[in-house]
C-alpha cells in the first residue's frame, strides 16, 4: 500500500529496566482495543513502526499529487479542472495530517521531508508511473484510490490514536476521489472510440501496478507480527488485495473493459476473482527507485523545497522581527 | 444592450478563468504544504468565479455556447483579461504581489456590482465573489506584508514583483465605450470609483511591507481586454485547450 | 540539511454555532495571523466550521499518563455524584 516498504522488521532491543511491566500496561491496553495516545509509554520499536509507516504515508500523498498534477493544467472541461484540483489539494491536506500524526512521536516534519529527499525514506512504487493519458487520471481515481480506501478503512481502528483519527479525517474527505475517478472512465467509455480505447489502454498499464500496491504476497512477507499484535495492521496483504480484485472486477466489466490478465477468472465456489502471477522482480525495483518516474518524483519535490527556502526564512524573519519589537514596547511600557 | 451585457461577463470570466488556471500551476510547488492548500483554494475560488460568468454570457448571448466552449474554443485574441493575469506566475512574491493587486480591485469591485447593480445575474455573482475576493486581499496582504519585511532578499524580490507588474495596474481602471455605457445605466460599476479603495488597500499593505507604490506609470502593459495580448497567453491556453481540442465534440 | 522548523499550532474548530471547539489536528506556521488562515485552508475545505482557535502546541500543558491513577481514579468511588445513586418512588415522576 502507501507502506510498502515496510516489510523490514525492527529488531534493535532498547529495553530498559523496568519496561516489562509497563509493556503489559501497554499490551493490555490495545488488547482492550483502546488507544495509545502521543505521551503514553510505548515500546522504542512501537514509536519507530510507526513514525515509518504514517511518514512513507505521507510521502506517498505529497508525492502523489504529481502524477496527476501532469494534467491539471489540461483538464478538458471546467468541471473536471475544479475537481482535479480539489483533489490533489485534498492529497496536500492527507499528507499534511499524517506528518502532524508523526510529529505527535516526537519528529519533526522538517526531518521526515529530509529523508525523502535524500532518498532514505520510500513512498508507494504506484506513484513512479507516468500518466500518459487523461483516462489515467480516472484509473488513478478508480483504482489506486480504490485500493488506498481498502487499506485505509481498517486503518482508522489503528492502536495510535493520533494516526488513527487522521485516518478518519482522510476516509471521510477521500470518498469522492475513487467516485470522481470512475465518472472519469465511465464518460470515457460511453465517448468516442478514441476516448474508449485511451480508458483501456490506460487500465492496462495502471492494473498491475494497482495490485502491487498491497504489497509482497503473503508467502513472501516479513511483515512483522508486531504490527499484527500492535493492531497497526489488521488484514494481510493477500487478503486487503483479494477484497480490491472482488470489488473491482465487476465495476470494469460494467464499464465494458477488459483486465490484462489472461488468468483472471471468477471462482464459483469461492466467490472470489483469481488473478495471475503479479510480476514481484518489476515491484522490487520500482520500490528501490528504479521505476520510471522516480528521479523525476524527487526532483520535483527537491526543487520546490529549494525554491520556498527563502519564503519560509522570510517568514520567521518577520514572525522574530515582530515578537522583538512586542518584548521591546512591553519593556518600555 | 445584452451583447455589451454578455462581453463583460465574458471579461470578468476571463480574467478568473486565466488568474485561476496561473494560480494552479503553483500545486505541488509552493514554499509550505499548507501554502499549497491555500493557493489551490484561491484558485478554486477563481475558475468558480469563471464558470459562473460564462454561463451568464451564454444566457446573455442566447446562441447556446458552454462555460467550456468559452474556455476551451476560443483563441487567445478572442480572450479579454487584463494583462496582469496572464503574465507567469514568476515567484512566490510574484505570485502574491498580483494576487493582492488584483483582489485589491475586484474587491469593492464586487460589492458595489452586489449592491448596486441593475443586471441581477451580475449581482448575484458578485455576492458570492465579494466574500472570497476579501479573503484573498487578507491572505495576500498578509503574505505580502512578511515578505517586505522578511529578510533583505525577500525585500529585494517583493519590491521587485510590484515594479514588475505595477505597469499592468493602470488596466485594471480602463474602460472602454460599451463599459463607460453600461456603468451609465448602472448595470456594472465605473471602474474609475474604484481607484480610492484600490489605492488604500495598497497603502496599508505596501506600508506595513516597508514598500512604497511606485510613481512609474502604470498603463504601459495594456492591451488585454482588446485582446492584443502579450506572448505569454497562448502558450499557457494552447496547454490548457490541447485535450478539449484533440477531440471535438466529446463529453469528458 | 534540515532547516529552522516552523512552529506547530494546534487546530481547534467548533463546527456548528452551539458546540464547543474540538481539536482536529495541526499546522506549521510562522505567526498566528498565518496559522489561522492555515487552519481556515486546511481544516474547512468542506464547509465544516463557525469558528477557528489555534494555538501554540508549545504552550498546551498535559497532565502526565503516569498520573492517571491519581487524578482520575479517586471519582470512580464516589457515586452519589451520579443521579441514579438516589432512589426516588416512582410514583413521584420524573426529577
Amino acid at each position: 500500500m502507501y507502506t510498502q516498504a515496510l516489510n523490514t522488521k525492527d529488531t534493535s532491543d532498547t529495553s530498559r529496566p523496568g519496561d516489562s511491566a509497563r509493556l503489559a500496561v501497554f499490551q493490555a491496553t490495545i488488547d482492550a482495543e483502546d488507544k495509545i495516545e502521543a505521551n503514553d509509554w510505548m515500546p522504542e520499536a512501537y514509536r519507530r513502526t510507526l513514525v515509518r509507516q504514517i511518514s512513507q504515508h505521507a510521502h506517498s500523498e505529497v508525492i502523489g499529487m504529481q502524477p496527476e498534477g501532469n494534467w491539471l493544467t489540461r483538464a478538458p472541461s471546467l468541471r473536471r479542472k475544479a475537481a482535479l484540483l480539489a483533489k490533489i489539494q485534498d492529497e496536500a491536506g492527507h499528507g499534511l495530517y499524517l506528518y502532524a500524526a508523526a510529529e505527535t512521536l516526537g519528529v519533526r516534519r522538517e526531518e521526515l521531508y529530509a529523508q525523502l529527499l535524500s532518498g532514505k525514506a520510500k513512498y508507494s512504487s504506484i506513484f513512479n508511473y507516468p500518466t500518459e493519458t487523461w483516462a489515467d487520471i480516472g484509473v488513478i481515481g478508480w483504482l489506486v484510490d480504490g485500493a488506498a480506501i481498502m487499506n485505509q478503512i481498517p486503518l482508522c481502528r489503528c492502536s495510535y490514536g493520533p494516526y488513527a483519527r487522521a485516518m478518519i479525517r482522510v476516509c471521510k474527505e477521500e470518498s469522492f476521489h475513487q467516485r470522481q475517478g470512475y465518472e472519469i472512465m465511465l464518460t470515457l467509455c460511453r465517448g468516442t472510440a478514441a476516448q474508449k480505447a485511451m480508458a483501456q489502454d490506460a487500465l492496462n498499464r495502471w492494473w498491475w501496478p494497482a495490485l502491487m500496491m498491497f504489497g509482497p504476497s503473503d508467502t513472501d512477507s516479513i511483515h512483522s507480527a508486531d504490527s499484527v499484535r500492535w493492531k497497526i495492521k489488521r488484514f494481510s496483504n493477500d487478503e486487503l488485495r483479494q477484497r480490491f480484485i472482488d470489488a473491482t472486477v465487476p465495476q470494469g466489466l460494467h464499464l465494458g473493459l477488459t483486465f490484462p490478465d489472461p488468468a483472471l477468472r471468477l471462482d464459483e465456489a469461492s466467490g472470489h476473482w483469481q488473478h495471475g502471477e503479479i510480476d514481484w522482480a518489476e515491484f522490487k525495483r520500482v520500490l528501490a527507485g528504479g521505476g520510471p518516474m522516480n528521479a523525476q518524483r524527487l526532483a520535483h519535490r527537491r526543487q520546490t523545497e529549494d525554491d520556498g527556502a527563502w519564503v519560509r526564512e522570510a517568514a520567521l524573519a518577520f514572525a522574530e522581527k515582530r515578537r522583538q519589537a512586542k518584548v521591546t514596547r512591553v519593556a518600555a511600557e | 444592450m445584452s451583447r455589451a451585457e454578455a462581453q463583460q461577463a465574458i471579461a470578468l470570466g476571463d480574467d478568473a478563468l486565466v488568474l485561476g488556471h496561473r494560480l494552479s500551476q503553483w500545486s505541488s510547488r509552493a514554499p509550505t504544504l499548507e501554502e499549497d492548500i491555500a493557493l489551490s483554494n484561491l484558485a478554486l475560488d477563481l475558475i468558480g468565479q469563471a464558470r459562473l460568468f460564462y454561463t451568464l454570457a451564454g444566457e446573455m448571448e442566447g446562441e447556446g455556447r458552454s462555460e467550456d466552449d468559452f474556455a476551451y474554443f476560443r483563441d487567445a485574441s478572442a480572450f479579454r483579461n487584463v494583462i496582469l493575469v496572464e503574465l507567469p506566475n514568476g515567484d512566490f512574491a510574484q505570485t502574491m504581489m498580483r494576487q493582492l493587486l488584483f483582489a485589491a480591485f475586484m474587491h469593492p469591485y464586487f460589492a458595489a456590482t452586489a449592491e448596486h447593480a441593475t443586471h441581477a445575474g451580475f449581482r448575484d455573482i458578485a455576492a458570492k465573489a465579494v466574500k472570497e475576493m476579501a479573503y484573498h486581499v487578507r491572505h495576500a496582504g498578509d503574505w505580502v506584508i512578511r515578505l517586505g519585511d522578511g529578510t533583505a532578499a525577500s525585500h529585494r524580490r517583493t519590491r521587485a514583483a510590484l515594479d514588475a507588474l505595477w505597469p499592468a495596474t493602470g488596466e485594471l481602471f480602463e474602460m472602454d465605450a460599451d463599459e463607460t455605457a453600461l456603468a451609465a445605466s448602472g448595470v456594472v460599476p465605473d471602474r474609475a470609483t474604484l481607484h480610492a479603495p484600490w489605492q488604500a488597500t495598497l497603502d496599508r499593505v505596501l506600508g506595513e511591507a516597508g514598500l512604497a507604490r511606485p510613481d512609474g506609470d502604470a498603463h504601459t502593459l495594456t492591451g488585454g481586454r482588446r485582446g492584443a495580448h502579450t506572448a505569454h497567453l497562448a502558450p499557457m491556453l494552447e496547454d490548457m485547450q490541447s485535450l478539449a481540442r484533440a477531440h471535438p465534440g466529446a463529453t469528458w | 540539511m534540515v532547516e529552522t522548523a516552523m512552529p506547530i499550532w494546534e487546530v481547534f474548530i467548533r463546527p456548528r454555532s452551539g458546540l464547543p471547539h474540538r481539536h482536529c489536528g495541526s499546522v506549521h506556521a510562522p505567526d498566528a495571523t498565518l496559522a489561522l488562515q492555515a487552519a481556515r485552508d486546511v481544516y474547512t475545505r468542506r464547509g465544516e466550521s463557525v469558528s477557528i482557535w489555534v494555538v501554540p502546541s508549545a504552550a498546551i500543558i498535559a497532565s502526565d499518563p503516569n498520573d492517571k491513577d491519581q487524578l482520575f481514579e479517586p471519582t470512580s468511588t464516589k457515586v452519589y455524584r451520579h443521579p441514579t445513586f438516589y432512589d426516588i418512588p416512582d410514583e413521584v415522576g420524573h426529577m
